[in-house]
């Protein structure tokens, strides 16, 4: 296997700098270097948006890159949402809107529902379903993810009943 | 104050949204070695050579062996367990967890490769060369019937097994006979990839000084799986250990015994180190088994109008290449549903399963009932047609019992119903909807000539859950037990640690049993802690699947309460020198009837059992008790369903515009977890009318293994769910409760293709094959346009 290279990046707030061989995807030196394991991979083909992190703030999804392409970036992932165990209002909205069932797909639909109304504070139901479109989910339906999402943004879910 | 049916936020919520939730790919321990498998690119061929020279010799690998090898190594006592041989002729050729000289299907295990990282297992599995010798691959259920070909070289045809129930045959035959109104479908049920969202992986790990294996498995069984890893490696079970950590949807798909799990077992104990495998999610339409899989032939006979006489069912169901733990009785599963909500008094079923050169099938949410509802919830709208009355009148005039309410009803298909009420659940369904307001919007776009038409779809559905009673289970040969062991216990500081045989996997098991055990106990529900998913933490149960985890794993809860707080009035009256009877026990707090001063809170009855310093005499310390329940009946919830859709003519793309569902599932622990199941069950069972097929070619490839082309629906292919409900309480068991896992999924695809059915009437369209993809809907559409001008 080819030579190993030298990594740096701030993840979550912390400086790391790693040897790792060039093809590690991103998501692999997340979960397998660093430990982070809250990032999850749900598929081989960038479809599932289980690995969506933040990269210098906007979200991507972290089995699409190499780690090398991260090289120097500040990165966000799940466990850096939460500041001082308060939950982050998306979290805390995704809790009180029951917008998730087994967990797997949670962190990579946080992350990507936070860049949403970073970009779009006030997203309508169709923005909002339209912005999580790369994250799949298997319980919910999506029914109350998006809920959570609206009610994140300060909006009430019309139609998204009780 | 009652806990139980509030919505109470979930206790698993936190780690799971800050990461901390533990999935098998999570968990690592030094020395592990990193399994990668060579799978068959062929799904049907002798294996005529393996080489494994090139792979062996790559840095960091340690070990590559081939099927052959790994037979001669003397790892397997017994093949991969089948739990249901479901008639004592039943072929279930055997099958080991790798391929020696003959592989069955596309993605079946050739040879094992491990190594020291993640991609180096990859990459040496790349590096291992078969040769095959091509035999002719059965590729669908339709070719396995024909018989040609056979998937097994060694059988003489791929029946497995024929499956009968026909309780009264003359009955029957009568009933077609005299039928004024008579009602002859065939329906596809495609095969479904059940991709639930977190891919199976495991990671075996052996005792440092061997002979002790802990299993960590992405599995919904840890129970089963430890008996049978016993079984078919003979390592003593007492040295088996299985952990279920979080485990990221099961949905049936993680309800097996599975090769990877035998081998990540057999080699950490054989090499004395831990072996780990994820599966890739391209990996998983091969590796783990897929759900549906049947043609179905349903007729109905009725009278003049349109009261059901018989149901007449057969079904060809797709095994795929091997039997798999419960693969021949999920057809059957579904067998006593196909009469549905109806009082029919003439009911005959049978299935043929067939072997193909396919991915086994197996259990998928429903698992057999989503395929019966399909079928009579179908047949029951082309009966409506036929004698031109509403879908919902052709219900009403057939609810059993009249459509008033019962209790233990007896139905054509020798199952007791527990409970039902249909017609108040199918008038809220129709109210919710506005029907009448949907019918007018239909009729008005229908004289405009409007290209996007409208269709509403309605399903009443029954299903069976609450698996099962251990008797009925003995019936139908299935190899074990339906009873679920529930343990609570009282700590000694007052807390309450409950131990679950139920393995929850995205359900919320910790917060629903946490409210019933609030209730019984009168204490705080977070002050209750649930343990569950670790054989050695929790040595009996039977798992979860089959929504039987809270109307028989929650029941044996709620019953173990109970003799708790029996033992605590016991000690209460000893302390308090009262009689038993004459206290009362609420909120927590024993106390002597008719002196409300004189209490005694249980957490104090509980640390007097600790200490055991003043206990009655005879009596043993502390306050622990255990339930083995096992269900005198089944549950049967149900509801109505109703999908609008929107169809365009010009590009055949179907919309789901909206969806009303309202169900019963008995008595409600905790609505928001109820309507939490309900959606993700509804989207499932839609994607399934519309969206999802695993597609094979002539040679038994998978065309559509990955996620790219394999279309789970997004957030953008579905509306905001309308739901409600009706509680018809159960009298299968104390709580009143059913069941709500499946229900979703039971109901919403028979909804959504008679929605679709709906819209294309004009056309003279009565059916459509699922998934009613765009190009499916627009070819029909373009032929009956066709044949309307005369040009067909």
């Amino acid at each position: 296997m080819s030579d190993k290279i030298r990594l740096e990046m701030t993840v979550n707030g912390q400086s790391h700098s790693a040897d790792v061989e060039p093809r590690t995807l991103l998501v692999h030196f997340l979960r397998d270097d660093l430990g982070l394991t809250g990032t999850n991979v749900g598929c081989d083909t960038s479809s599932c948006g289980a690995c969506t992190i933040h990269i210098d703030g906007e979200s991507a999804k972290s089995c699409t890159m190499l780690a090398a392409q991260a090289r120097g970036a500040n990165i966000t992932t799940i466990e850096g949402l939460a500041v001082s165990g308060e939950l982050h209002p998306m979290q805390q909205a995704f809790m009180e809107c029951h917008g998730l069932q087994c967990g797997y797909c949670t962190p990579g639909m946080v992350m990507a529902a936070t860049s949403l109304l970073n970009e779009n504070p006030k997203p309508s139901e169709h923005e909002v379903r339209e912005g999580l479109e790369g994250n799949l989910c298997r319980c919910t339906g999506y029914h109350n993810i998006v809920k959570a999402v609206l009610s994140a943004s300060g909006q009430s879910a019309q139609g998204g009943g009780a | 104050m009652t806990v139980v049916g509030t919505r109470k936020l979930r206790k698993e919520d936190p780690k799971l949204l800050t990461g901390e939730g533990k999935y098998v790919d999570d968990i690592h321990v030094p020395g592990e070695l990193w399994m990668g498998m060579v799978r068959s690119t062929m799904a049907h061929a002798r294996i005529t050579g393996v080489d494994t020279s090139a792979a062996a010799a790559m840095d960091g690998v340690h070990a590559v062996y081939t099927g052959t090898e790994l037979s001669e190594m003397g790892l397997w006592a017994a093949p991969l367990p089948c739990a249901w041989p479901v008639t004592e002729d039943m072929v279930n050729p055997p099958h080991y967890p790798a391929a020696t000289d003959e592989a069955h299907h596309v993605g079946e295990i050739i040879a094992v490769v491990l190594a020291d990282s993640r991609y180096g297992a990859a990459d040496a599995a790349e590096e291992v060369v078969v040769d095959y010798e091509p035999l002719k691959a059965v590729a669908s259920v339709a070719q396995a019937r024909d018989g040609a070909d056979t998937a097994h070289s060694e059988h003489s045809t791929n029946k497995a097994y024929t499956w009968a129930l026909i309780p009264d045959p003359e009955a029957l035959d009568s009933a077609f006979a005299n039928a004024v109104h008579t009602v002859e479908a065939d329906f596809v049920q495609q095969r479904l990839i059940p991709t639930a969202m977190e891919p199976r992986g495991v990671l075996a790990i052996p005792s440092p000084a061997g002979g002790e294996i802990t299993l960590y498995s992405a599995t919904q069984v840890p129970h089963i799986l430890k008996v049978m890893i016993a079984a078919t490696t003979g390592l003593p079970e007492s040295k088996l250990r299985i952990i279920a950590p979080a485990v990221g949807g099961g949905f049936g798909a993680k309800l097996n015994v599975n090769p990877d799990e035998l081998l990540a077992v057999t080699l950490a104990n054989k090499l004395g180190r831990a072996v780990r495998w994820t599966e890739t999610r391209s990996e998983a339409a091969f590796s783990t088994h897929q759900g549906r899989g049947q043609l179905q032939k349903i007729e109905l006979a009725a009278d003049s109008e349109g009261k059901l006489q018989g149901v007449r069912v057969h079904l060809d169901a797709d095994m795929g290449a091997y039997m798999m733990l419960i693969t021949p009785g999920v057809p059957l599963l579904g067998s006593f549903l196909y009469t549905g909500v109806y009082d029919v008094p003439a009911f005959g079923f049978t299935c043929d399963g067939y072997f193909t050169n396919l991915t086994p099938t197996d259990a998928y949410r429903g698992a057999g009932r989503p395929e019966a509802s399909y079928a009579i919830e179908r047949a029951m709208d082309l009966l409506a047609n036929k004698i031109g009355v509403a879908p919902e009148e052709i219900r009403r005039r057939n609810y059993l019992a009249g459509g008033r309410e019962f209790e233990n009803l007896e139905t054509a298909s020798t199952l007791v119903f527990d409970s039902g009420n249909y017609t108040p659940n199918l008038d809220a369904a129709l109210e919710m909807a506005d029907m009448n307001a949907l019918r007018a919007e239909q009729t008005r776009r229908r004289e405009a000539g409007e290209t996007k038409h409208l269709g509403i779809g309605l399903c009443t559905y029954v299903e069976i859950c609450g698996l099962a009673p251990s008797r009925a289970l003995a019936g139908l040969n299935y190899g074990a037990g339906g009873w679920e062991h529930a343990v609570v216990r009282f700590l000694p500081t007052g807390k309450v640690e409950v131990v679950s045989g139920s393995t929850p996997h995205g359900q919320g098991h910790e917060t629903s049993w946490s409210m019933i055990v609030a209730d019984k106990l009168g204490i705080d529900p977070d002050d209750v802690t649930v343990l569950h998913s670790d054989t050695a933490i929790s040595p009996l149960g039977l798992d979860t699947y089959g929504s039987r985890s809270l109307s028989v794993g929650g029941v044996a809860i709620a019953m173990a309460c109970d003799k708790v707080v029996d033992k605590a009035r016991e000690i209460a009256a000893h302390q308090m020198e009262a009689n038993p009877d004459d206290l009362d026990f609420a909120a927590g707090s024993f106390t002597v009837k008719g002196s409300p001063d004189k209490t005694l809170p249980i957490q104090a009855v509980a640390f007097g059992a600790f200490t055991a310093h003043n206990l009655p005499d005879g009596m043993e310390p502390n306050l622990q008790e255990q339930v083995s329940f096992d269900p005198p009946n089944f549950a049967f919830p149900f509801g109505t369903h109703v999908a609008v859709v929107e169809v365009d003519e010009d590009t055949g793309g179907v919309e789901l515009i909206d969806y009303i569902a309202i169900d019963d599932c008995g008595t409600q622990v905790n609505p928001l977890i109820v309507e939490g199941q309900v959606h993700g069950g509804i989207v499932q069972g839609v994607a399934q009318a519309l969206w999802e097929e695993a597609s094979y070619d002539s040679d038994g490839n998978c065309r559509n293994p990955s996620l790219l082309d394999y279309l789970v629906p997004s957030a953008m292919e579905v509306p905001f769910m309308k739901l409600g409900s009706t509680v018809t309480p159960s009298t299968s068991n104390p709580l009143g409760v059913k069941g709500v896992g499946e229900a979703g999924t039971i109901g919403s695809a028979a909804a959504v293709i008679n929605a679709v059915c709906d819209a294309l009437r004009p056309y003279g369209i009565d059916d459509i094959e699922m998934p009613a993809t765009p190009a499916r809907v627009w070819r029909m559409i373009q032929a009956a346009k066709a044949a309307q001008n005369g040009e067909g």
